[in-house]
């Protein structure tokens, strides 16, 4: 293999692996990617193991104790470290958790035994290091993610949208679902999934996290109009952002 | 041999999730031989408490990126029986489809992606490239046929968007139908013809070990049982779905972040193998005959073939799928509104076959549709208990070979089951009360 290939490591911590399911689900431009890059580390997929990477890609939250000294290992020996997917850039769903109390839960679960196990609450990989780039989604999103690699090999900043999935789904043309009757978070979560969810039917889980500045007010109104109670709000958007909502 | 040997893979390869393989002789005595779960526990039954049946699936899913779709039919299934929704005929041939086509896809990356290198001395299947780039090629080819029929039917391939309590939020198109049916018929079975093939080319590399277990998967008396049947076990015969605790029993061992499970011995098995054990005469006949060609037949009771049978599995998905598209196409698509409308309340259980083996989800919903209570036991779960018991009478057995040929066969074992550790540290039986 040429010494000018970028070292790309992967590596998972609290999480469904799905992420990385999605790097093995790109068929058709898997072997084009091996061009240009040498995946030096990947559990999910191969025995090799390296000390130092060009580009980490990290999937999963934080939930452990040994999750943190782990990250911050990943973190000394990589020179560019890319979080991917909702549990690394959010906490995802595992920060449903948080929501409830850590002890009883263990208690519940484990009995006497609970200190075998041990858990914190789950965190994004930047409440513990610092992260570069984020790719967001749950799963994450392929397209973004090809974006982003093409942008890191060539050594260029990679753009990540700031407005709504309101924004790419008028762009394709799909009927409101606020006038279908259903409840939707398209206008406050980040774009770049193109719309997909409500694209099928289905209305948007905020599985983005929400936009840096999201224009909360005029949220409120469509929700009051389409007669949605805050509550319910709060209870849709912690299936993504338990640690951004505040209850 | 007097042996002393002492073996701790550390965070095994090729494997979904974390595990440490320990294996401890003193004196040519087995002191311990297990595999260890250390994956960070995940707390899932926990935080679908109090969250609506339009969710539970959504969160359910996020269990494993691998199965997520099984997780999501079996939740679907539980949802809907507690809460006394009916679902078409047309729903259930469309989630026929996605569930040959999560077999298919999981199936296709466990043997040709996780396992083949074992096979041909690899450290992976980009290793894998340049001496066998055809099989690679066409494995590639077999996964992304795969991952369309989810993408077509259920929206995505990784947790999919369109399934929901009552039916789907998108009914396919004709054209996209008829598009996954060409490809089908014109590459997967070609594809699936030469991988069975290569892996009679290969089946010296398979290690020679039996150890005669009990199989439990799902059957049905009209076809092979992955979306829906009875449970049947090779010891005891058919028990209802109802009665699952009875056939998993779970408990903690302190060496694993995931419970343990038993049936009606010590231990017992479920995936690939055990369905094909059970549920043999049920194969389609091109199946069957890949299976009679690379050297295996029921019972089996060979572990390390688990992988042969789900090879054999890809093949009789792609045939079934491709007559379900016939189905669908004969009859005519219609546009359906997912019955959402609960006509009662309490506890509801779901069971399928996922790649892995029999899942079952267990929700009790409160009259506003929320859940109360959520079980959920997986496939790795049950199959640990087998794996360790394997160990102890493989290590004995080929212990006079050296310390890495040791190594590499019981890798090999244990990822010959194919476990899903994420899934199986959801940890279990939390009870809430109220």
């Amino acid at each position: 293999m040429s010494k000018d290939k970028l070292k790309v490591a992967f590596f998972d911590f609290t999480g469904c692996e799905g992420c990385q399911l999605s790097v093995l689900n790109f068929e058709n431009e898997l072997l084009d990617i091996l061009k240009y890059v040498d995946i030096v580390e990947f559990r999910e997929a191969i025995d090799n193991k390296t000390d130092e990477y060009d580009i980490a890609f990290c999937e999963g939250s934080i939930s452990t104790p040994s999750c943190i000294e782990r990250i911050h290992d990943v973190r000394r020996r990589s020179e560019v470290l890319v979080a991917i997917g909702a549990c690394a850039t959010l906490g995802g769903i595992n920060a449903l958790k948080n929501l409830q109390d850590t002890e009883s839960v263990r208690e519940t679960v484990y009995g006497k035994d609970k200190y075998l196990f041990p858990t914190i609450p789950a965190q994004p990989i930047d409440a513990i290091v610092k992260v570069d780039y984020k790719v967001h989604g749950c799963p994450m999103t392929p397209e973004e993610f090809i974006k982003i690699f093409k942008a890191l090999v060539m050594h260029k900043i990679p753009v990540i949208p700031d407005y709504s999935v309101c924004v790419e789904c008028k762009l394709k043309e799909n009927e409101c679902l606020f006038d279908k009757g259903m409840f939707c978070l398209g206008p406050i979560t980040r774009a770049g999934c193109g719309a997909r969810c409500p694209s099928f039917g289905q209305s948007c889980i905020g599985c983005r996290g929400m936009v840096d500045d999201p224009n909360q007010n005029a949220q409120l109104e469509v929700l009051k109009k389409y007669g949605f109670s805050i509550d319910e709000v709060r209870k849709r958007m912690n299936l993504f952002n338990a640690k951004d909502v505040k209850v | 041999m007097k042996r002393n040997l002492n073996i701790n893979v550390h965070h095994l390869t090729r494997v979904e999730g974390h595990g440490n393989i320990v294996v401890n002789m003193k004196e040519g005595k087995l002191e311990k031989s297990h595999l260890a779960i250390v994956e960070p526990p995940r707390f899932f039954e926990a935080m679908l408490k109090g969250r609506s049946f339009h969710e539970a699936a959504v969160i359910t899913s996020r269990i494993c990126g691998i199965c997520s779709l099984g997780h999501q039919m079996t939740s679907l299934k539980a949802t809907e029986a507690a809460l006394g929704l009916e679902v078409s005929k047309q729903t259930i041939l469309l989630r026929k489809l996605l569930t040959d086509g999560g077999t298919m896809q999981s199936n296709t990356l466990h043997s040709l992606f996780l396992a083949a290198p074992d096979f041909v001395n690899q450290p992976s299947v980009f290793a894998m490239i340049g001496d066998n780039t055809e099989t690679v090629l066409r494995a590639l080819r077999m996964k992304n046929i795969a991952n369309e029929i989810s993408e077509v039917i259920g929206g995505r391939a990784v947790h999919p968007i369109t399934p929901v309590p009552g039916g789907f939020t998108r009914i396919p198109t004709v054209s996209e139908l008829k598009k996954l049916r060409k490809r089908l018929v014109e590459e997967a079975i070609p594809d699936c013809k030469a991988i069975v093939d290569t892996m009679v080319a290969l089946h010296d590399t398979i290690p020679n070990f039996t150890r005669d277990t009990e199989y439990i998967s799902l059957q049905c008396d009209d076809e092979y049982a992955l979306y829906d049947g009875d449970i049947c076990s090779s010891d005891i015969g058919r028990v209802p779905v109802n009665e699952y605790r009875r056939m998993t029993n779970e408990y903690i061992v302190t060496h694993s972040t995931s419970k343990h499970s038993k049936a009606n011995r010590e231990s017992f098995m479920v995936g690939a193998l055990a369905r094909f054990n059970n549920n043999y005469s049920k194969l389609r006949g091109n199946a069957r005959n890949s299976a009679e060609k690379m050297g295996l037949k029921a019972p089996c009771c060979n572990p390390y073939m688990n992988t042969i049978a789900q090879i054999v599995e890809v093949y009789h998905c792609t045939e079934d799928a491709i007559e379900i598209i016939d189905t669908l196409l004969a009859k005519g698509l219609k546009v359906e509104k997912p019955n959402q409308e609960p006509t009662k309340h309490g506890q509801g259980i779901g069971s399928t076959e996922v790649p892995r083996g029999i899942l079952y989800h267990d929700y009790t919903y409160d009259r506003r549709g929320n859940i109360i209570r959520a079980n959920c036991v997986i496939p790795t779960s049950q199959n640990l208990g087998n794996v360790d018991d394997d160990m102890e009478k493989l290590v004995p057995e080929i212990i006079e070979e050296s310390k890495e040929s040791i190594v590499h066969k019981l890798e090999m074992l244990v990822r010959a089951y194919d476990p899903c550790i994420s899934c199986s540290v959801h940890l279990l039986d939390v009870e809430f009360i109220e």
